[in-house]
């Protein structure tokens, strides 16, 4: 299961959260913190995986992030997922994004962060992963636009 | 039309959208809370507005203010406004803001269920689809109830994008409301084998998630799954299975031998690493789980640890960081095969990644051995040198003492080298871990007698320099290790080679800045040392030396007299006077040094710190037994004989007290031991005390007695200038004589090997054994329970289901109906232990088995009429009747028990007035007919009969109504088949599901009869339609109710219809008394004037309760809900 998926910049800033296990909001600002702490100390060179995150989980959960130039994109998964595995996920979920935004940067998300949200719920469902596909991924993304489009032409 | 176009867009121009609003934060920096506050204002304007769209953009905006932490729960009702908007862009916004922020506590979420069930059931993909992504983010348990059923529908879609969403979502529902697990579970397993790679890896993940919390559920499934994973080259989906395998492993082994072949042949083709390592991981738990001794398994584990190096060794930090996570796997079995790689683990010790530096020394954690400690340590050491950042060093300084400690020092074969490794570990700049370093030393020092001399030699050379660890106030953390140094010189002070000097070292002045528990004990071995100094030079003619040793403690005390810790003021004080007083006796000549020495006779010995609870209680001894009389009952519960000290009896068994359970009784003995160990006023008892109790189970503790006099005595060791040098060569000088050392050791345990004799090598010394601490004592039953404590909040839990046994009917996702009452079954199961409910539930049964034959059924209903103590000639009349008679009896007969046992049971039959209607149409051979018809013919006979009119008509209408009273129970439209008694066994319903509950107190339970809203619609001489409503009277008390009577308040449209005469608001009477536990049904008609309005109507019942003593009046309030589909459903055909 993903506990949590949290996109921030280099300065900490959220660009999105998404917790699939309630958590007050103050509590979910912690996290962020914690979990920016954690990981912006951390040099490009070392490994993506991350033990002990105090705040959320516990001794079966994991933090998993890769950092993409101003983004840090973490998952926060337990033990039944595989870490090269969500590695390879978020791969796909920000090129993904970069297929939809076409050259995603972080203005993007910070500017459409419905959108980006839309996008990462064709990927993961309730803490599970629904799909890998990127093609499938962009194609129901895509589809759903348009039908956004037509309802809009109709007003 | 155009102009609300117009109007809405002119709207929108002036609002804000998130672009605007992001842009807005951005540019307002330096007041940025300002600015959204000003947001949050427009935005509530926004939502109060009718324009759909206005609010939606309102919700999107309310979306990122909430991933800025604002609170934006307070708008839960718009966003459900907005998820119900039938346009697409509006309702995903809805669900998406939904699923941010909504969660169990969210009350307007019960609002949502027909919205999300319309969603879930659109005919557009995309509104289900959304439904069901924000569905999983809020189920909750009520919602997860009211809809499983549709998403097991869904689960059958015809869009594969629908099936995998509804797929996934059933784990949430699952999680919410375990009893939909084993109903959904065979569709979800036909899913395993969906014709879409997405649907089938939905699937999986589902089952893996449930199967690793319970695997022992899922082991059935193992070769489907092994199917799976031979065919399947979706890696994810090999992934999650092998990840599966891996729990199943340990609970079926011969599953792990299968399984070993067909991974190995996966972890040589495979390209993807990611696949590979969960293969490598999966095999190690085979291997883990099955028995050694298996000729192939070395074959496999060298491949695992092969491929394991490939990873360790690959640039990739991540590939190697999983490595040696695997290693460590492996390294618990199978340490051997690890260990010859140790070259690259220690290679990962210098890494510039700590996360693999950490991984790596947990490795090493594992992989020493006697014959490799002092090499690793040695890179440990090395690493501590240079290791950059005090984290890592102070890991890296609790990872050596773990490593050498560990399982009681069993790898030290040298405790000189390990002292002066300690020691070493004192240079460490600005370590936190002084304490756990003079914990080690203290340790040694006490348990291993042979090492005394050299650590105290070694201590005494670090008191003298204290200067060098003081020095610098950011090592504060290390000066603790002055505390165990000052106490080993004090307490061994016999083997100090110049105690005088020691002595000296602890009363400098800049002991004053040591803190307060050191200086402390600084002082009090001072005494100590004092007293070593005295007897040194007793016997000598020149007392000069004694008598400057006096003067030199009389000089320095005083600045400890004036300390501001009360513990050291106290000491140096006391010990100031002692010394005067010793100083005027050697003035005098007098000989003190035995008296003085007597002070601080004796031996500590090292107790271990569970050995109390391990004192077997003296014969005779019942610690548990009350000293006075147990004050109540109730608290005498928590006291009770106990099994902890095995054949232990107590001598006054208190056989009552036997029932409280296992755990119960661990956690109790767990407590009182907790306490005892904490009450510093519970006399602990001496070690010496302990050798009188031979009792087994007492030889471990750990009085240690090791003999360690080998590696002290190696000749051309010249071990008294270890600790003259200065620290830099004496690091070098140790590295040689660990050498050397070792050399000397391999030579002496290979002549030891020969002669097998002498004292002990090294290698046999193992401390370990006989300071069996770890093992004893958290009370072999109170781990178990502990696991289970932690376990309520799991809801995993509740979803240990077995999934094998077949699906029982009653087993069925709920179904929406109009009347979600029928869900409350517990109170219906309440219901069914009262006597009439059990029989019809008998006549329901019947009538399913009449489906099989009706000759069956005639007999057991004879059967029951035998039990019913029926005369046999009612049996004979039966047989001998006609078929076609028998025919259109037998739904009478079926019909027949409830009523009849309840009006023989508990009401005595007053039949008169029942004979009326239903012996015309009963068959006259039927002699239990009129008890039969009586109880509810009574009463509603006795309104009507109020009503002045009782035409034929009406009186067949109320036998209908009888026969649908008594076939509904099983048969909610069964009043069609009445008349050919064939029709209603098709579809049967579970029993007494058509009742629930009205109202309930402590004294009598009133359950409503949900379909018997039946009506006369067509009541011809009155312009009203009418509606009777049967009530179930249960009485619940132990006493006897009577005098019921049953008002309701009238409202304009519907009127109970009360007795000729009586006022508007006059109650009824309840035609019967209930002794205890006894229930009863009655029928009240009311008169409705629409049928198209809903109504509400409040009630009252009072009753009186007569028991043996006194008699109260009690009453209890209701309300009669009628709802308009109701006057519809089960209107008669009687054709």
């Amino acid at each position: 299961m993903i506990k949590a998926i949290l996109i921030f910049n280099n300065h900490g800033k959220p660009r999105l959260i998404r917790f699939y296990q309630y958590f007050a909001e103050d509590m979910q600002q912690q996290i962020i913190r914690e979990t920016f702490h954690l990981v912006s100390k951390r040099d490009d060179n070392v490994c993506n995986f991350l033990e002990g995150g105090s705040l959320i989980g516990g001794s079966d959960y994991k933090l998993i992030y890769r950092h993409y130039a101003t983004l840090y994109f973490v998952f926060c998964v337990d033990s039944s997922e595989s870490e090269l595995g969500i590695l390879d996920l978020i791969q796909v979920f920000v090129e993904t994004l970069d297929k939809c935004f076409e050259n995603v940067c972080e203005l993007d998300l910070i500017f459409h962060m419905d959108k980006v949200h839309y996008i990462l719920q064709e990927v993961v469902m309730g803490g599970m992963v629904l799909e890998t596909n990127m093609n499938e991924i962009v194609a129901q993304v895509e589809l759903q636009n348009r039908m956004e489009k037509s309802e809009v032409s109709d007003q | 039309m155009a102009l609300k176009i117009v109007k809405g867009s002119i709207d929108r121009m002036f609002d804000k959208n998130l672009q605007d609003l992001v842009r807005g934060i951005r540019n307002h920096k330096e007041d940025e809370a300002k600015y959204i506050s000003t947001c949050i204002d427009e935005i509530k304007q926004e939502l109060k507005q009718d324009n759909i769209a206005v609010k939606a953009n309102a919700v999107c905006k309310l979306t990122y203010l909430q991933m800025l932490g604002y609170d934006v729960s307070w708008a839960a009702f718009n966003i459900v406004e907005v998820m119900s908007s039938s346009k697409f862009t509006y309702k995903r916004i809805g669900y998406l803001a939904a699923s941010q922020c909504f969660h169990e506590g969210t009350d307007v979420i019960m609002l949502t269920t027909n919205q999300i069930r319309k969603d879930l059931s659109s005919p557009h993909q995309y509104d289900t689809g959304v439904a069901l992504t924000g569905l999983s983010c809020f189920v909750t348990p009520d919602l997860a109830r009211d809809l499983a059923n549709d998403i097991m529908t869904l689960m059958s879609h015809t869009k594969p994008y629908i099936r995998k969403k509804a797929v996934l979502i059933m784990y949430k529902v699952f999680l919410k409301y375990p009893e939909s697990l084993r109903p959904a579970f065979p569709r979800l397993k036909e899913k395993l084998e969906d014709p879409d790679p997405g649907v089938q890896s939905a699937a999986v993940n589902v089952i893996c998630e449930l199967a690793r919390r319970n695997p022992k559920n899922y082991l059935s499934l193992a070769p489907l799954f092994f199917k799976l994973m031979t065919s399947s080259t979706n890696n994810w989906v090999l992934i999650k299975i092998i990840k599966l395998f891996g729990a199943l492993t340990p609970l079926e082994p011969r599953l792990g031998k299968k399984l070993i072949e067909p991974l190995t042949n996966l972890i040589h083709s495979t390209s993807a690493m990611s696949l590979l390592y969960e293969c490598v991981n999966t095999v190690i738990a085979v291997l883990i789980s099955l028995s050694s001794g298996m000729p192939n398994h070395s074959a496999s584990i060298q491949l695992c640890v092969q491929k394991l190096r490939i990873l360790i060794e690959d640039s990739d930090q991540n590939l190697k960081y999983l490595g040696l996570l695997a290693m460590s796997k492996i390294l618990k079995t199978h340490p051997k095969s690890v260990q010859s790689h140790k070259d690259l683990i220690l290679q990962c010790l210098d890494d510039k990644d700590e996360s693999i530096r950490l991984r790596a020394l947990d490795l090493l954690y594992g992989m020493v051995s006697k014959k490799n400690l002092m090499e690793i340590v040695k890179k440990l050491m090395l690493h501590v040198d240079k290791a950059e950042g005090t984290t890592y060093r102070d890991e890296l300084l609790t990872k050596i003492i773990d490593i050498c400690s560990q399982s009681n020092y069993q790898y030290i074969t040298n405790f000189e080298w390990y002292i002066s490794i300690l020691v070493e570990l004192t240079r460490l700049e600005g370590t936190r871990h002084g304490h756990l370093i003079a914990s080690q030393m203290l340790d040694v020092a006490i348990r291993v007698k042979a090492i005394r001399g050299f650590a105290v030699a070694q201590m005494a050379t670090l008191l003298d320099n204290a200067h060098l660890l003081t020095g610098n106030t950011q090592r504060n953390g290390i000066c603790e290790v002055l505390y165990a140094a000052a106490w080993i010189c004090g307490e061994f002070s016999e083997h100090l080679e110049d105690p005088m000097q020691t002595l000296e070292a602890m009363l400098r002045p800049k002991v004053a800045t040591l803190p307060g528990h050191i200086q402390a004990v600084y002082v009090q071995n001072a005494a100590k040392l004092f007293a070593t100094v005295l007897r040194k030079h007793e016997g000598e003619t020149d007392s000069h030396a004694a008598q400057e040793t006096s003067q030199l403690l009389i000089d320095r005390l005083p600045l400890f007299v004036q300390s501001a810790n009360l513990e050291v003021q106290e000491r140096a004080s006391c010990i100031l006077q002692l010394v005067k007083y010793i100083q005027k006796l050697q003035q005098k000549k007098v000989e003190v040094a035995e008296e003085v020495t007597a002070l601080f006779a004796g031996e500590l010995n090292p107790v271990a710190p569970k050995a109390q609870k391990k004192v077997p209680v003296p014969e005779g001894l019942d610690l548990d037994a009350w000293i006075n009389k147990p004050p109540s009952e109730s608290e005498s519960e928590d006291e009770k004989p106990k099994a902890v000290f095995a054949k232990e009896e107590p001598k006054h068994s208190r056989s009552r007290h036997t029932e409280v359970d296992e755990k119960e009784l661990a956690r109790r003995r767990e407590a009182r031991k907790r306490e005892q160990a904490n009450n510093p006023f519970y006399i602990k008892a001496s070690p010496s005390s302990q050798k009188v109790y031979d009792a087994p189970g007492v030889e471990h503790i750990p009085v240690v007695q090791i003999d360690l006099s080998v590696p002290l005595k190696v000749p051309g060791m010249p071990m008294s200038d270890q600790y003259l040098k200065l620290e830099e060569e004496r690091r070098q000088k140790e590295k040689a004589e660990r050498k050397k050392e070792k050399k000397k050791k391999r030579e002496k345990r290979g002549k030891e090997r020969k002669a097998d004799s002498g004292p002990e090598s090294e290698e046999d010394i193992a401390p370990a054994h006989q300071v069996d601490i770890v093992t004893e004592e958290m009370p072999e039953n109170a781990l178990p329970s502990d696991d289970d404590d932690k376990d309520p909040n799991d809801p995993h839990k509740a979803l240990d289901i077995d999934l094998d046994k077949p699906l029982a009917d009653s087993e069925k996702l709920p179904v929406r109906t109009h009347r979600p009452e029928v869900l409350k079954s517990p109170a219906e199961d309440r219901v069914n232990e009262s006597i009439p409910q059990e029989t019809k539930k008998r006549s329901g049964k019947e009538k399913k088995e009449k489906k099989k034959g009706k000759e069956k059924d005639r007999k057991r209903s004879k059967e029951e009429k035998k039990k019913k103590k029926h005369k046999e000639v009612e049996e004979e009349l039966l047989e001998s009747h006609p078929e076609e008679a028998v025919q259109s009896e037998e739904t009478k007969e079926a019909a027949t028990p409830p009523t009849s046992t309840s009006a023989e049971e508990e009401t005595a039959p007053s039949s008169a007035a029942a004979v009326d209607t239903s012996s015309a149409a009963a068959p006259e051979s039927e002699p239990d007919e009129p008890k039969d018809a009586e109880p509810e013919d009574t009463k509603s006979s006795k309104h009507k009969k109020k009503k002045q009119k009782k035409e034929k008509e009406e009186k067949e209408k109320k036998k209908k109504k009888r026969h649908h009273h008594h076939h509904h129970h099983s048969n909610a439209g069964g009043e069609d088949s009445v008349q050919n008694g064939t029709v209603e066994e098709e579809e049967p319903l579970p029993p007494m599901s058509n009742y629930f509950l009205l109202a309930e107190n402590s004294y009598i339970k009133m359950m409503k009869e949900d379909a018997d809203q039946v009506y006369d619609i067509q009541g011809n001489h009155q312009d009203e339609s009418k509606v009777v409503v049967s009530v179930i009277f249960e009485n619940k008390s132990d006493s006897f109710l009577k005098s019921m009577e049953f008002n309701v308040l009238d409202s304009l449209n519907s009127k109970l219809q009360r007795p000729e005469g009586a006022g508007a608001h006059d109650s009824l009477t309840v035609p019967f008394q209930l002794p205890p536990g006894i229930s009863n049904e009655a029928h009240f008609v009311f008169s409705v004037q629409s049928i198209v309005m809903p109504q509400k109507l409040k009630g009252t019942l009072t009753f009186i309760v007569k028991s043996d003593e006194s008699s109260t009046h009690e009453k209890l309030d209701f309300k009669l809900h009628f709802t308009c589909t109701s006057y519809l459903i089960t209107t008669p055909c009687y054709l």
